[in-house]
């Protein structure tokens, strides 16, 4: 046995193959047994991946948030599983009339599962669920920062579903780019550009495709004409949720100056609702992942006196929930995605200003638009793109799992949630089965020297996409032709919405 | 001449202007695509004999009508696909309007190859009109006649702000790689696929990957064995074998062989004549390099030719030609053939030759011959593959309502009709809220207590709406 063969990475993705090779996962009735069993964990172990939550990122009752989706999820697929397993029939042609002609969803084989630390739970299991419910094996990966959740789930999963089919491979940085040197039919990856990029590149030594949940700066937009009031208490809960650590929070808020001060007193009310006089000593305020984002954060606030907040404590890797007004567009803080508890305001003078801004920079994974006028809205959503769109509201979007769940641009390709994740972790197989009767029909493709076309002696005149054709009549979204072939009369059926030829 | 950059500016400013988004904007582009094949099928029916010798009966089926079907098919249901979509609620959106809008991704690159220089160039492009992009179009520099036909053409017909023509070879192509574009659909080799794929990492380019690999064809001893042979003539040798959906080999037991061998010795005769290399109706080899390719693989091969196996290296011409006793290691059995050369390999019954199809790379199309709809059955569930077709071959990727794409090394991403339509797009997720409900609201924001959280996971979760 070489060092090779030792590496755990490797063993992972071997071990997964075989055990998907074997066909254990395909059967419905397994993935639903599975399914199954990973919300009877979630269920079971509330407390302790409260507990883990708790010391990873101090969230009291979010990480019950955090699994509430997952539980939609699952439920989902367990309730619609044979139906998005069936064969899917698709329309036939003239030519396909008494054939089977269908779509079939496959399992991929083996999945690779990357994780990420801000939701470690939602983020890593929610791709799961799909590529459980889809038939396949899956390596999952999850983050090595959010440390309490990951040795968690090292320890469960393996308690309540098939090891083999879904191990759980710790590590950082190395054991993550072993993990890519391996070879999977599919890579799920949330986290950051910088990362997704790398995972791309590894993916591209086998041709293996990827699904790449990303971040970026997510623009709010706060029209003069909204409901302030409410759009502050809104905004703000979306921000502070986690600390700022939330891949769709507003980065940073859009606002006519006139509106800059309401908004800040509306923010400060909210916050002392939310948290209090010291959010500090809030139990629903949570805490900055590590010491590098901390020291990340702190120096993007340098420099600037915020309206609100600004304290930190280094020791808890506490920052309080800042407000900083008339941001410079070029700044530093409005370059990279800010990820922690800070607010910046930038100016803008109207909608168009607005949407101008907006479209300079990178698609967004997320875009928020505080709004009453319609014609506004409208104008949002026609030019502008984003992974999703929220019109007076924030993150809301993330718990419709009828919705896809996706980024566009550098925040992302691919999505999921419910049905999309299934069908993002499936192969759509075309089947069409066809029996051999029909032959003479068929003949008419096929090149009998004395029925060639190029050898016709009859000129051609010029009809309808260029069928050599004698006559021609129109017959609804059919068209006849009426060939001579040889001194042989034929009649030639094209129909377009139903292609295929026919010879009669 | 414009510099790749500079051309992908112009095109991003139109993009940005918006003009390719409205309906009538798509609908018009498309009708004059369809009025550029109209107006020029002499031209590119010459063009196309001229690169590949295709013969007019080939061309017209396999380049011209499947695009018009295709921008009929399109025509017809481009409102339809434009569509939001509005999706089920929960409770706590119920009074919100929740919908998937399709949106252009932007400037996208189609990137064409020889085989079909029409079909798989102008099929993609369709689907990204539809979507309302503005386009890169690169058709391929080996089929020289047909690219200089597009190059003169697509200006002439459709808006030259929003969709460009670049011409060139591997070096050109490398540095239009370069750029950044919202898409990237390539159709030809695993080896530039993967350089496609690493050009578009760093940009966090998405991809659509439409390559090949060796189509597997199983003839299973209860069939109709001259129907079999018909079919699988036709599709192996149409273009001359040089379609990336054609099947490479055939596996069947020797009792099937000893009965098909003969058949398809019939069928040729039918086709092709007693003289094939003065038979109008096949194509030739694409170029020098891949006829040497080819008879390289035939030389090396170490199984016996039973029918044609004739060659003429001046006009690149290969007979139809079958083969018997392949080993599995044979040179034939290394690579895609691309070619009129069509290896008969023996197994001993379907469950061999489902081990044989499962223990090598998941191809773009799988075949079965066989009346028994059992075996069928079971070679359909026990195999992978891009797409699948029993007692025919090729004909699966003419019906719009079928998605055509490979899986594993066979490519991902996939087109065609609808699917063309949204992979060209973005599935952006819409959520409109009101001002009211703000207590509804109130149950998710601090202080947080386990009564509010109760009531929270009853709003959020799909059975709550059916209460109501």
């Amino acid at each position: 046995v070489t060092r090779e063969e030792l590496i755990i990475e490797r063993q992972a993705n071997i071990r997964a193959r075989q055990a998907f090779l074997s066909g254990r996962a395909r059967p419905l009735e397994f993935r639903l047994q599975q399914l199954h069993a990973l919300m009877k964990m979630i269920k079971e172990r509330e407390s302790d991946i409260a507990t883990a939550l708790k010391q990873d990122l101090n969230r009291y009752d979010t990480p019950l948030l955090e699994l509430t989706g997952l539980e939609n999820d699952i439920k989902m697929a367990i309730n619609k599983l044979a139906v998005w397993a069936a064969p899917r029939p698709v329309e036939r042609s003239v030519l396909t009339l008494r054939d089977q002609v269908y779509v079939q969803p496959q399992p991929l084989g083996v999945v690779l599962i990357i994780g990420a630390w801000n939701y470690p739970w939602a983020l890593t299991l929610g791709p799961l669920i799909g590529a459980i419910a889809a038939g396949n094996a899956a390596v999952v990966k999850p983050s090595e920062l959010s440390e309490c959740s990951s040795l968690l789930l090292r320890a469960l999963l393996p308690r309540y579903l098939d090891k083999d089919l879904y191990p759980v491979v710790p590590g950082g940085v190395s054991e993550t780019q072993e993990l890519l040197r391996q070879r999977w039919e599919h890579i799920f990856y949330t986290g950051s550009s910088s990362v997704g990029r790398l995972v791309m590149e590894a993916a591209a030594a086998h041709l293996t495709p990827v699904t790449l949940e990303l971040g970026g700066k997510s623009p709010c937009y706060v029209h003069p004409d909204c409901n302030i009031r409410v759009a502050a208490r809104r905004i703000t809960w979306g921000k502070f949720v986690n600390c700022g650590q939330t891949c769709i929070a507003p980065d940073y808020v859009l606002c006519d100056p006139s509106v800059q001060n309401q908004l800040i007193e509306c923010i400060r009310l909210t916050l002392l609702e939310f948290y209090g006089a010291d959010p500090k000593s809030s139990p629903d305020y949570g805490r900055i992942i590590n010491q590098r984002h901390f020291n990340r954060i702190m120096s993007l606030m340098e420099g600037y006196t915020p309206v609100i907040g600004g304290q930190s404590d280094a020791s808890q890797r506490y920052i309080a929930p800042t407000v900083l007004r008339d941001v410079p567009p070029q700044s530093r803080l409005m370059q990279e995605e800010i990820f922690g508890p800070v607010l910046p305001l930038v100016a803008v003078s109207d909608i168009d200003d607005a949407i101008r801004f907006i479209n300079e920079r990178e698609k967004p994974l997320a875009l928020y638009v505080f709004c009453t006028d319609q014609k506004g809205i409208d104008k949002m959503l026609e030019e502008t793109s984003s992974g999703g769109i929220l019109i007076n509201d924030v993150l809301m979007h993330y718990t419709l799992n009828s919705l896809p769940f996706g980024g566009v641009g550098q925040s992302g390709m691919g999505r999921y949630h419910g049905k999309h994740s299934f069908d993002q972790l499936s192969h759509h197989r075309s089947c069409l089965v066809r029996s051999l009767t029909m032959e003479s029909v068929h003949l008419s493709r096929h090149v009998a020297p004395h029925f060639h076309l190029g050898r016709q002696r009859h000129r051609r005149r010029p009809g309808a996409h260029g069928h050599p054709s004698g006559h021609s009549a129109h017959c609804s979204r059919t068209q006849l032709h009426l060939l001579v072939l040889e001194g042989n009369l034929q009649l030639l059926l094209v129909t377009w919405d139903r292609p295929g030829l026919v010879l009669v | 001449m414009e510099t790749h950059s500079a051309v992908l500016q112009k095109l991003r400013n139109t993009f940005r202007s918006g003009v390719t988004v409205p309906e009538k904007f798509r609908r018009s582009q498309l009708t004059q695509l369809l009025t550029l094949i109209q107006e020029n099928e002499e031209k590119i029916l010459g063009a196309l004999h001229k690169d590949l010798s295709k013969p007019k009966f080939e061309a017209i089926l396999s380049e011209l009508e499947i695009v018009l079907n295709e921008l009929h098919f399109a025509l017809s249901n481009l409102r339809n696909w434009m569509q939001d979509e509005h999706v089920s609620k929960i409770l706590a959106t119920k009074v919100d309007e929740c919908f998937v809008r399709r949106e252009p991704l932007g400037v996208v690159l189609i990137i064409g190859p020889w085989n079909y220089p029409m079909h798989l160039l102008l099929l993609p492009l369709v689907g990204a009109i539809a979507a309302g992009n503005c386009v890169v179009i690169k058709p391929s520099e080996v089929t020289s006649a047909m690219e200089a036909v597009i190059a003169e053409l697509i200006p002439k017909y459709l808006s030259p702000d929003c969709f460009t023509v670049v011409c060139g070879g591997a070096e050109e192509t490398k540095a239009l790689l370069k750029n950044k574009f919202d898409h990237i659909f390539y159709t030809g080799s695993q080896s530039v696929a993967r350089s496609i794929l690493q050009a578009a990492a760093p940009l966090l380019t998405p991809v659509t990957l439409e390559l090949g690999g060796k189509c597997p064809c199983f003839i299973h001893e209860r069939v109709d064995i001259i129907a079999a042979a018909h079919r699988l003539a036709w599709t192996k040798y149409f273009n001359l074998g040089q379609s990336c959906v054609a099947p490479d080999y055939v596996l069947c037991t020797k009792e099937t062989r000893d009965l098909l061998v003969p058949a398809l010795k019939q069928v040729l005769l039918e086709f092709y004549g007693e003289k094939p290399q003065e038979c109008p109706d096949l194509a030739r080899i694409v170029s020098p390099k891949h006829w040497t390719r080819i008879m390289g693989l035939l030389g090396k091969s170490k199984g016996k030719v039973v029918l044609g196996g004739e060659s003429d290296e001046d006009s690149k011409y290969i007979a139809p030609t079958v083969l018997v006793d392949v080993p599995e290691d044979d040179s034939l059995m290394q690579e895609e053939i691309f070619g009129p050369l069509l290896p008969l390999l023996t197994v001993s019954s379907v469950d061999e030759a489902i081990d044989f199809m499962n223990n090598r790379e998941k191809p773009l199309a799988l075949y079965v011959f066989s009346d028994d709809s059992s075996v069928v059955n079971t070679v359909l569930k026990k195999t992978s593959s891009g797409g699948f077709c029993s007692n025919d071959g090729i004909i699966h990727m003419a019906l719009p309502g079928l998605p055509f794409g490979g899986v594993g090394a066979s490519g991902f991403g996939n087109y065609h009709g609808r699917w063309g339509f949204e992979t060209f797009s973005h599935k952006r997720a819409v959520l409109l809220r009101g001002w009211a409900l703000e207590r509804l609201n109130g149950l998710r924001y601090p202080p947080y207590t386990d009564n509010k959280l109760s009531w929270l996971r009853w709003t959020t979760s799909p059975k709550s709406c059916s209460i109501l």
